[in-house]
């Protein structure tokens, strides 16, 4: 069995999803090789021949994969699927963009965000905003798989030493092109990796009132997130969401300040080693998952817990 | 402009889902069904069009079962000119229906498609992306915005840390995300007038498709149980707890 793993990367840098990515990989068995679609993109094909374990890292380095465009990339991932068994990406919004339309192209069904595999063929993955997990198995000769990074612990960064293999292929589909990107700049770590997450929702009031989470994020070196209710009410950007729809997290600890609990949200974090919950409604279904709930006023609560830490 | 719409049939986001005791399905008996809120967005963002003079008619089409004409319906009702509907027994799956899509796309011939980037029941996050696979179509998934000029779509997208803008060469697939728009309410005059609009429907034959079977359910299981914790009085024994009980900080 042969699985190609799609590696998440910025042209510069190998993301840790795909470390994610080669865990599920490694959990179905056989060969595992990389690839690498991007634009100058050789640091990334170096940093991923050092990942444990990877047979061969393919680097498709070409100006019509500098920004992954998914019609471009996407047929590139279907020519090459057809020496490889199973086809996996980390369940990000490159992942989720690109890898139906490989799926589609090479005529199979995709399984979307596994939560783990239970044979050659066989998956967990949650649907219904994670209120129930279905075990699912494919029928399909090539399987075309995202995976929920948080599900798998990453595999380590070093210690490989795969083979790199420079791919010519160049699929320009001519439909799509690149205009700009704004990336939100940030000292604080990111949302999906950071080993703490602070998030606040509709209890916050208003945007300005996050900056009450950010003394605290930067003494925890936390990330902040938000509820959806908070991004529905335009307080942050919609990356700050935590949640079904938006990003899942599972940080070592999560203090949910200001959010209620709804489905969707606990769907995102319920994961979390530890979890936080201030709230100055006792009965907010938060209280439910949370380990320590602290029943207060938040515009009290966060000053003193900015203080305290 | 023409522009086609698909609209999904799925129980209503406040329902909260349960597996069945034995673990055949989830228990759909007797709850409310609505449009997949993402595929509500994109209606709205398709009438917004054809307020603006951008689109002079919104088609909206929907696979499934005979009860999903409700939900087309509904989309007649929020401002679609007409509906048209491909019955299919079942749970078709992302890449049937995309094909089945795609056969509706080659009678109607749209400038612009307009879906849900997932529906709220299977959480695929597929059936955009696969069309635009098998139509060649450029894809704006996960769009917090669009602007339409000569030819083409600029489409603003929601991604990891940020916003990606692309630009479509039409036809062009755009699937909605969450910050695309507030979608309106029926008015009960528009809901009334929403019965008469025309309505169509198609077999999967109809459109020369075949619909497959690719990823088979076995079996459907809660979620593992979190138990709650504790209440803790003030922010000193918060803190007090996580340094000395939960060591998660220091």
């Amino acid at each position: 069995m042969k699985t190609l793993v799609i590696a998440e990367h910025d042209n510069s840098t190998l993301k840790a999803a795909t470390l994610n990515a080669v865990a599920a990989a490694q959990a179905m068995g056989g060969e595992v090789d990389i690839l690498v679609a991007g634009a100058n993109c050789g640091a990334v094909a170096n940093a991923a021949a050092q990942v444990p374990g990877v047979t061969k890292v393919l680097c498709a380095d070409n100006p019509a994969y500098e920004h992954q465009l998914a019609e471009n990339v996407s047929l590139l991932i279907a020519e090459l699927g057809a020496s490889y068994d199973n086809l996996l990406a980390a369940s990000t919004a490159n992942g989720k963009n690109i890898m139906p339309r490989a799926a589609a192209l090479l005529d199979v069904g995709q399984i979307s965000d596994i939560l783990s595999v239970e044979g050659a063929d066989t998956f967990k993955r949650p649907i219904y905003a994670g209120n129930v997990i279905a075990t699912v198995q494919s029928a399909d000769p090539k399987k075309v798989i995202t995976v929920r990074t948080t599900a798998f612990d990453a595999v380590a960064a070093e210690g490989g030493s795969a083979t790199i293999e420079a791919c010519a292929s160049v699929h320009d589909a001519g439909v799509s092109r690149f205009i700009r990107e704004e990336v939100a700049k940030s000292d604080r770590p990111e949302l999906t990796s950071a080993s703490v997450v602070i998030s606040g929702g509709r209890g916050m009031q208003n945007g300005d009132n996050f900056s009450l989470l950010e003394g605290i994020a930067d003494k925890l070196n936390a990330a902040i997130g938000a509820s959806r209710a908070a991004v529905d009410a335009g307080f942050v950007p919609n990356d700050y969401q935590v949640g079904q729809t938006g990003k899942i997290v599972a940080p070592d600890l999560y203090i949910a300040v200001g959010i209620s609990g709804a489905i969707q949200h606990l769907a995102g974090m319920k994961d979390s080693k530890v979890i936080v919950a201030i709230n100055k409604d006792e009965d907010a279904p938060i209280f439910q998952v949370a380990d320590y709930g602290l029943v207060a006023d938040l515009f009290e609560a966060l000053p003193e817990l900015e203080a305290a830490i | 402009m023409k522009a086609l719409v698909a609209v999904k049939r799925v129980v209503d986001y406040n329902v909260k889902v349960r597996a069945k005791a034995d673990g055949s399905d989830v228990d759909l008996n007797n709850v409310k069904m609505a449009i997949n809120p993402f595929c509500e967005i994109a209606v709205e963002e398709a009438v917004r069009l054809k307020e603006a003079g951008t689109v002079s008619e919104i088609i909206a089409v929907s696979v499934g079962e005979s009860s999903c004409q409700e939900q087309i319906r509904t989309a007649l009702a929020l401002g679609a000119d007409r509906g048209i509907h491909v019955e299919v027994e079942g749970k078709p799956e992302p890449l049937s229906i995309a094909k089945l899509l795609k056969g509706v796309i080659e009678k109607e011939s749209p400038d612009l498609v307009i879906m849900g980037k997932q529906s709220i029941d299977g959480d695929n996050n597929q059936t955009g992306q696969m069309l635009g696979a098998l139509t060649g179509m450029g894809q704006g998934t996960f769009a917090s915005e669009i602007k339409i000029a000569d030819g083409a779509i600029e489409v603003i997208r929601e991604v990891d840390g940020g916003l990606q803008t692309v630009a479509l060469t039409l036809p062009a697939i755009i699937t909605t995300d969450l910050r695309l728009n507030e979608p309106r309410y029926a008015s009960l005059p528009n809901i009334m007038k929403a019965k008469k609009k025309p309505l169509d429907t198609y077999t999967p034959e109809d459109l020369s498709v075949a619909v497959t079977s690719h990823v088979t359910q076995i079996s459907v299981a809660p979620p593992p149980e979190r138990a709650a914790g504790i209440k803790v009085e003030d922010v000193a024994q918060l803190v007090d707890k996580l340094k000395n009980e939960a060591k998660v900080i220091s």
